[in-house]
């Protein structure tokens, strides 16, 4: 009898995580400003590094494909709960019966369905542009699902702040989001880098998302596909449980 | 033989810390199935805290709450199922419609896609929404928003609601709405949690009434037998053919416990109103003063809330 509750809540919240991922799409995501800044900030910050430099296609588009889905994916993200408290909307879905884990769990794969559509632009301006082909489909499709997952549960850990005023919000995810990029060194291949320069891109979970895509596009890659896997799997499971907690000790402040 | 009557909510020994400050002291009720709770208190009195542990999006510190029989700490999925809850922070999402708002509610309950749509229109129609089902509710005045809000915590049909303040600062038209439907849940045999600090408002909907006042539950009985226990607090009101700036001549009448002016009459507080109304006969006669009203009035709700409120904080000091 316990078990068969248990499954029940479990397919409730379920349930409840995709209905919270389709109300965050209808409202916060599928907004015209949302999509068009969602495609035109990678391609522009990806353009400000490319120019007048000479940056091989191997590097690029793999770089241009991660950056999309990292900006994409974590962009609305750490917006949707300070909305949902500035609008008062926010203690209503907590007494709905889906858990805070379900609701951020919904949060999450908003902005995962997010990031994997608006990235497949940039992969489009490699397949036309660069003359690039998915060399192996399976590993790509992994790659940018656990990217998008990653990116977009750092998004939901950065909401977790007891405030409903986005700016502070906006804030802390720009010192955040924008570091890991320059660390991240993905306009540069890791082979490269100096020793000290890759101890510091390994903890960017971009680092992984970038390699693992190269691999899938041109078949070269840093770090073992395997290897890249597992640290994005890491990466996200990490910061959904901090989303989790800091959401919950920062509940009664945020009501 | 008398019939047993079935708990809906049951509630015993809440207590919650917010760091040093108790907020909820050992509060403990019960809520009959069928009847309309009300939950009374001043501003920060505790009653937010206690429907916000009540209802699950709270964990108490120590306590236990069984809705319908299911403990709300242990299952808490379970009992929010059967719950309709109107929080007091709480709005409707006004980039979605009238309609789309309480189809994202049934979602979030799980109901079936048929019953959603035919409890919509219901609802909609019920609440004088629907005329304005397709449109976004940015423009929706505060008393259509709150209707919606109700609308949308009935699309699963809850055995027990929770209303967090439901009438508070609304017009008119919208506070009867929402009264007449909440009488109307009450004789379908619904149970209603309602926590107000509007007293009328509880002496007409409810059946029985607790009030808290710095955590703790100070008072909990019928209305009418809560006034009943005060009628110390008996008061004359009346009204003169001529108004007066001094009232110094009232307050001095030994009878007199308190006077109040509320318009153009007076309300005078008393504990032997026969005594008080020949006073003021006396004084009309030789002053050559004439009545245009005189009413005995027993202790009204407020009174027994302001009577408790103020006890404890005597005791308090």
């Amino acid at each position: 009898m316990f078990k068969e509750q248990r499954f029940s809540n479990f397919i409730f919240n379920l349930r409840g995580s995709l209905v919270v991922a389709e109300k965050d799409a209808r409202i916060y995501y599928l907004k015209p400003p949302v999509i068009i800044f969602g495609i035109l900030f990678p391609v522009f910050f990806f353009l400000a590094f490319s120019l007048g430099r000479q940056v091989q296609t191997h590097i690029l588009v793999p770089a241009l494909v991660s950056m999309t889905l990292f900006f994409t994916s974590s962009s609305v993200g750490p917006l949707v709960t300070p909305w949902e408290r500035g609008a008062r909307t926010y203690e209503r879905l907590l007494s709905t019966p889906v858990s805070l884990f379900a609701i951020l769990l919904g949060d999450v794969l908003a902005g995962l369905v997010f990031g994997i559509v608006i990235s497949f632009a940039p992969l489009l301006i490699g397949i036309i542009f660069f003359h690039t082909s998915i060399l192996h489909s399976a590993i790509f499709l992994v790659g940018m699902v656990l990217s998008s997952l990653c990116f977009s549960s750092l998004g939901v850990l950065l909401s977790s702040p007891a405030t409903e005023a986005p700016s502070q919000v906006m804030m802390l995810s720009a010192l955040i989001r924008f570091p890991l990029i320059f660390i991240s060194g993905i306009f540069i291949p890791l082979e490269n880098l100096p020793s000290w320069g890759k101890a510091v891109s390994s903890v960017s979970p971009l680092t992984y998302s970038a390699d693992l895509i190269r691999y899938s596009l041109y078949g070269l890659e840093f770090y073992p596909v395997f290897l890249n896997i597992i640290a994005l799997l890491a990466f996200s499971i990490a910061f959904f449980t901090f989303a989790v907690k800091l959401h919950r000790k920062n509940l009664i402040k945020a009501l | 033989m008398m019939e047993k009557k079935e708990v809906a909510v049951k509630v015993h020994g809440l207590t919650k810390y917010y760091g040093d400050f108790l907020a909820v002291d050992n509060v403990s009720f019960e809520v009959i199935k069928g009847e309309i709770f009300g939950f009374l208190g001043p501003n920060g009195a505790g009653k937010t805290t206690t429907i916000r542990i009540v209802t699950g999006i709270l964990l108490p510190d120590k306590g236990k709450v069984e809705v319908s029989g299911i403990d709300t700490l242990k299952n808490p999925i379970a009992a929010k199922k059967i719950m309709g809850v109107v929080p007091e922070v709480c709005n409707v999402y006004v980039d979605l419609s009238a309609r789309d708002n309480i189809m994202l509610m049934g979602k979030m309950y799980a109901v079936k896609r048929r019953e959603r749509e035919e409890r919509a229109k219901e609802l909609l129609q019920k609440f004088d929404l629907w005329e304005r089902k397709e449109e976004k509710t940015r423009r929706f005045s505060r008393g259509m928003k709150q209707r919606l809000i109700l609308a949308m915590c009935l699309i699963h049909q809850p055995e027990v609601l929770f209303l967090d303040e439901p009438t508070s600062g609304l017009d008119v038209k919208s506070s009867r709405m929402i009264r007449d439907i909440l009488q109307e849940l009450r004789s379908k045999g619904k149970t209603i949690f309602l926590t107000t600090h509007n007293i009328d408002e509880a002496n007409i909907l409810c059946d029985r009434v607790a009030i808290i006042n710095k955590g703790r539950i100070v008072a909990s009985d019928s209305p009418e037998q809560l006034k009943g226990a005060f009628q110390k607090t008996q008061s004359v009101e009346v009204s003169f053919n001529v108004t007066f700036a001094d009232v110094n001549w009232m307050e001095s009448i030994p009878e007199v416990n308190r006077c109040q002016r509320l318009g153009d009459k007076f309300k005078l507080y008393t504990q032997n109103p026969d005594a008080l109304i020949k006073k003021l006969g006396e004084h009309a006669m030789k002053n050559n003063l004439h009545f245009t009203s005189l009413n005995t009035l027993g202790p009204s709700l407020e009174d027994v809330f302001l009577k408790l409120t103020e006890e404890r904080e005597t005791t308090d000091v």
